[in-house]
């Protein structure tokens, strides 16, 4: 009986869910080409590179940039590069805190025994069996209460007053990225043979100094996979910022958002095109890490 | 040397709470003295408090009653690496993202010694173990046999006044734990240092070991040289532990302090044996054990004294020895004959229901205490 | 001090876990509280919360009513049941067909030779990263009725001369569906996938052997042992589709309302924080219970952490 037998049935939902799966990209990406600013419909790609712009109607007819004049576009788009500043800064300072925290405490849940470990345990699994608006909706409540309540207490005015804003959406995407570091880092730590620790405290090593030449650069791989998963949850994330989010904070999620129920050019299209990419590349680098790490170690 | 002896246990307990909140004690009031330059072994099945008892010694664990000493202080719960001791574990626990070079290195960095006096020692160390040439091998780029060597060059480039050996062996195929058998024993008469090592495989224990601890339960069943365990075994469990035993059970007629005249009920007379044990008492219950090698057939009738009548169950011959299984009123006895001889006649050996006649020789009859 | 720290495990376990056990608490079981507190207040009229305790909100949630149009004494509006319902419906449906083309892409590529597995399985998670509301707005192109779909269906038309009026798909149920199980059809893939790689070839030799043909084995050996990665798969899906308001939003336009959107517009729109945090805690303790009664009859395994 050969195991990668298959049937012709199975092959050909395969075949159907990978086009599901891939035809609105490839739709998406062909339209960021579009020579129609309206962008309703595809009416080719825009004929040619010139000096400057040539409209007609809503048809571009020419562009320095040629069939890429979306994307020149938008790299003028001085809104889209804030809202790409802020999720990459949101993104880079919570994961380095989630991952962290994360960490250390997927240490202690696979290492020790302790009286909060049940709800520390608990916690961890709330975020995944609750709805995110729920959670949104919870950390907004939170928020306006307790800035309500600092901002009459302390007579709070102008830039002093407290508000939504970068600092609400990091410390939030926190909350929800920890669990997933920590459950990532856990898994890795349950392969970890506790011996090496002791094998490095043995040759005279003390904690800290076993920490950092052995557990952590064996755990490494893990930890970095947890960050990035964090990283990825974070830039894709659309509830909680949009809950958590104040002026100058807004995340591209939130900026395409708004721009949905607006106007649409192919702007949109090339910023989702280059998201496209860069996300490739970070998945590309996840594998490959998770190759690295799969290797036999004995 | 500061003290007689490189590691002392006095009264030394450790209590775990299982997974259901029982309590048991993996090592209960154990006491054992290791001399200095001695190469001292643990036996015992797994969960017999060998492993723990090593590991209170290295540090990773802590006793929860009583005192382990090094050199002859205190350990108290110093921690692993303020302890002159080092530990070859029994999965290597090699680093996996160092190079030999690196792993050999990493206990003199944490000395803080010189760059230049790190290579030397390491150069040496690696000669040791004849690995020179592999420094930048990755752990997992060696065999099973060299991941071993790297381990224990590891551990004695930090010239430790003792070396733990956690079965280090156990992960090598037969052959090659043969070799490292002896050079082990070659490194430790070599060095002069102490050896302390854990090992469920009596014929290890036997072969490399100045004395051994017989563990079982949490506690020392015996602690002596291999010949006074395998010939002078105090109680039924190391009898049985090392090597291989007829027991029959019975109760001490008469004792003084060189015979005991034990009755055995299912053969019905007295049998003669020696003593195990000081604290036996006439009249107690007790068990006769006899090699299978020291059970002797012997020609004629079964008349006279420690002369049984047997009957031939089953006979196996395995080359060297023949294993000669018998029925002697209804307990099952087992004789191994040395094939002295070269003989092809299959009627000169054993055939079932062959009666013949064995005798139990005083000299190589023990009185055991049941337990 | 610190000698006492390094021989105390417990407190080192308490000290590594604080953080974030912290974090999760002042931002997950704090929020979970104001909810609760907040559900049982009324809202002032400039759209503030009152604290008080009052069950006002959940009985408008159920539509009892006494200030009736007919003049009855009490009279039942199911406004927002109806729109508890269709969450719950939509959240069937779609976990039921995201199922349906989960299992057969899983067992595809479960089954195919192991150095092509990476390489499908990284096909699948390409369009889980690209971002939620840019995959929303993909099939907003594709629905219109300018889209891409109705301009294949033109082709084939004309081609065989056939009269054709564009279908207007956008702001359906459909639509809103049709999102939905291309936003989550991911998460259901992966914990499949894990479950089926997980079964021991020899099982399906031994099936074999035993005189089971290709359809039994699959119903008696492979079906139930990838039962773990369904219910992990069912969990990643059921319950954000539950709490998702961008789909219905973008897809379904003012057409299908669903609880998330309500949620959404009592805090934004109608500024209604209580009768939001009420139909929120609705939301939570429906798929808490959902998710209780499938895992206690099913139970799920590390499958869960395979997305």
């Amino acid at each position: 009986m050969n195991p990668h037998r298959r049937s012709p049935l199975v092959l050909a939902a395969t075949v159907l869910v990978y086009f599901f799966l891939y035809a609105p990209i490839a739709i998406l990406i062909l339209y960021s080409f579009n020579a129609s600013r309206a962008n309703v419909k595809f009416e080719g790609f825009i004929p040619a590179f010139s000096d400057r712009v040539v409209m007609e109607g809503s048809m571009v007819q020419s562009s320095p940039c040629g069939p890429f004049h979306w994307y020149c576009d938008l790299s003028r788009n001085n809104d889209v590069i804030e809202a790409a500043g802020n999720t990459l800064t949101i993104a880079f300072t919570a994961t380095i805190i989630a991952t962290t925290i994360g960490t250390m405490a997927a240490i202690a849940m696979q290492r020790y025994d302790f009286k909060i470990k049940p709800f520390s345990q608990l916690s961890l699994y709330i975020p995944i069996v609750i709805p995110e608006i729920v959670m949104g909706i919870g950390i907004l409540t939170l928020f306006s209460q307790l800035f309500g309540w600092a901002n009459t207490t302390f007579g709070l005015t102008g830039d002093a007053r407290l508000s939504l804003g970068m600092a609400t959406v990091t410390i939030s995407h926190i909350a929800f990225m920890v669990p997933f570091v920590t459950l990532v880092v856990q898994a890795r730590l349950q392969g970890f043979d506790k011996s090496y620790e002791e094998a490095a405290m043995d040759l005279g090593a003390n904690e800290w100094t076993t920490f950092r030449r052995v557990t952590f650069p064996m755990i490494l791989p893990g930890v970095l996979s947890g960050a990035l998963l964090a990283f990825t949850l974070s830039l894709d994330d659309f509830v909680i910022t949009f809950f958590t989010n104040g002026p100058g904070s807004t995340t591209l999620p939130i900026y395409v958002y708004g721009l949905l129920r607006r106007i649409i050019t192919p702007q949109v299209n090339a910023l989702s095109t280059v998201w496209i990419l860069i996300v490739f590349v970070a998945v590309l680098l996840l594998q490959w890490l998770q190759s690295r790490e799969e290797k036999p170690s004995h | 040397m500061a003290s007689e002896f490189a590691v002392e246990m006095r009264d030394v307990v450790k209590r775990f709470v299982t997974p259901e909140g029982n309590e048991i004690a993996a090592v209960d009031h154990v006491t054992m003295q290791i001399k200095n330059g001695e190469f001292f072994s643990m036996l015992g099945s797994s969960g017999c408090g060998k492993t723990t008892s090593l590991r209170m010694i290295a540090g990773f664990e802590w006793p929860s009653d009583g005192e382990v000493y090094i050199e002859g202080k205190p350990m108290g719960h110093t921690p692993p690496y303020q302890r002159k001791v080092n530990t070859v574990f029994q999965s290597y626990a090699l680093f996996q993202h160092m190079s030999v070079y690196q792993n050999i290195a990493f206990g003199l960095e944490m000395e803080g010694a010189g760059a230049d006096e790190i290579k030397k020692r390491v150069g040496r160390a690696l000669e040791m173990v004849q690995l020179t040439g592999m420094e930048r091998r990755k752990p997992r780029q060696l065999s099973g046999g060299q991941q071993q060597r790297v381990a224990v060059a590891r551990a004695l480039v930090k010239t430790p006044d003792v070396l733990l050996l956690d079965e280090p062996l156990g992960a090598l195929d037969l052959k090659l734990r043969k070799e490292m058998q002896l050079e082990l024993k070659a490194l430790q008469q070599q060095l002069g240092i102490t050896f302390i090592y854990v090992t469920h495989d009596q014929e290890e224990a036997l072969t490399m070991s100045d004395r051994i601890a017989v563990m079982s339960k949490g506690r020392v069943q015996q602690l002596a040289t291999p010949v006074e365990i395998y010939e002078r075994p105090v109680n039924k469990f190391v009898a049985d532990f090392i090597g291989e035993s007829n027991f029959l059970e019975g109760t001490i007629k008469a004792l003084s302090a060189k015979e005991a005249s034990v009755f055995i009920p299912a053969l019905n007379a007295e049998v003669k044996g020696m003593p195990m044990s000081p604290s036996l008492v006439n009249g107690e219950e007790v068990v006769v054990s006899i090699r299978p090698e020291k059970l002797r057939i012997v020609d004629g009738p079964a008349k006279g004294e420690g002369l049984f009548k047997a009957r031939v169950v089953n006979s196996v011959y395995i080359g060297s020895d023949t294993h000669v299984y018998l029925d002697v009123h209804g307990i099952r006895l087992k004789v191994m004959e040395q094939n002295r001889i070269s003989r092809l006649d299959p009627s000169s050996f054993y055939v079932k229901e062959q009666e013949i006649t064995i005798y139990l020789m005083p000299e190589n009859t023990l009185v055991l205490k049941k337990e | 001090m610190l000698q006492r720290l390094r021989e105390n495990k417990s407190a080192q376990g308490t000290l590594l876990a604080l953080p974030t056990t912290l974090w999760l608490f002042v931002l997950l079981i704090i929020p979970l509280v104001l909810t609760l507190v907040v559900s049982f207040g009324k809202r002032s009229p400039d759209g503030d919360v009152i604290y008080t305790f009052t069950l006002d909100n959940y009985v408008r949630l159920i539509g009892y009513s006494t200030d009736c149009p007919n003049g009855q004494a009490a009279c039942f509006d199911p406004l927002y049941v109806n729109i508890l319902v269709r969450s719950l419906t939509l959240a069937f449906n779609t976990t039921v067909l995201v199922i349906a083309m989960a299992y057969p892409l899983a067992y595809f590529i479960a089954r195919a030779h192991p150095k092509r597995r990476n390489l499908f399985l990284f096909m699948v998670l390409i369009p889980l990263w690209t971002n939620f509301v840019i995959r929303v707005y993909a099939w907003m192109m594709l629905l219109r009725k300018e889209g891409a779909i109705n301009v294949v269906i033109g082709w084939f038309a004309d081609l065989l001369n056939l009269p054709f009026t564009p279908l207007e798909m956008l702001y359906t149920p459909g639509a809103v569906l049709v999102g939905m199980v291309y936003e989550f059809l991911p998460f259901m893939i992966l914990p499949i996938y894990t479950s089926l790689e997980k079964i021991d070839n020899s099982l399906y030799e031994a099936a074999a052997d035993l005189g089971a043909n290709a359809l039994k084995t699959f119903f008696r050996v492979t079906l139930p042992l990838s039962m773990p990665g369904v219910v992990a798969g069912t969990i990643l899906v059921f319950i954000p589709v539950m709490g998702t308001f961008i789909v219905s939003d973008i897809l379904g336009g003012r057409q299908v309302i669903l609880v998330g959107n309500l949620i959404q517009r009592q805090f934004l729109d109608a500024r209604d924080p209580t009768f939001g945090s009420a139909a929120s805690l609705i939301l939570m303790v429906m798929t808490l219970i959902v998710t209780y009664f499938y895992t206690r009859k099913f139970g799920f395994g590390e499958e869960i952490v395979a997305a």
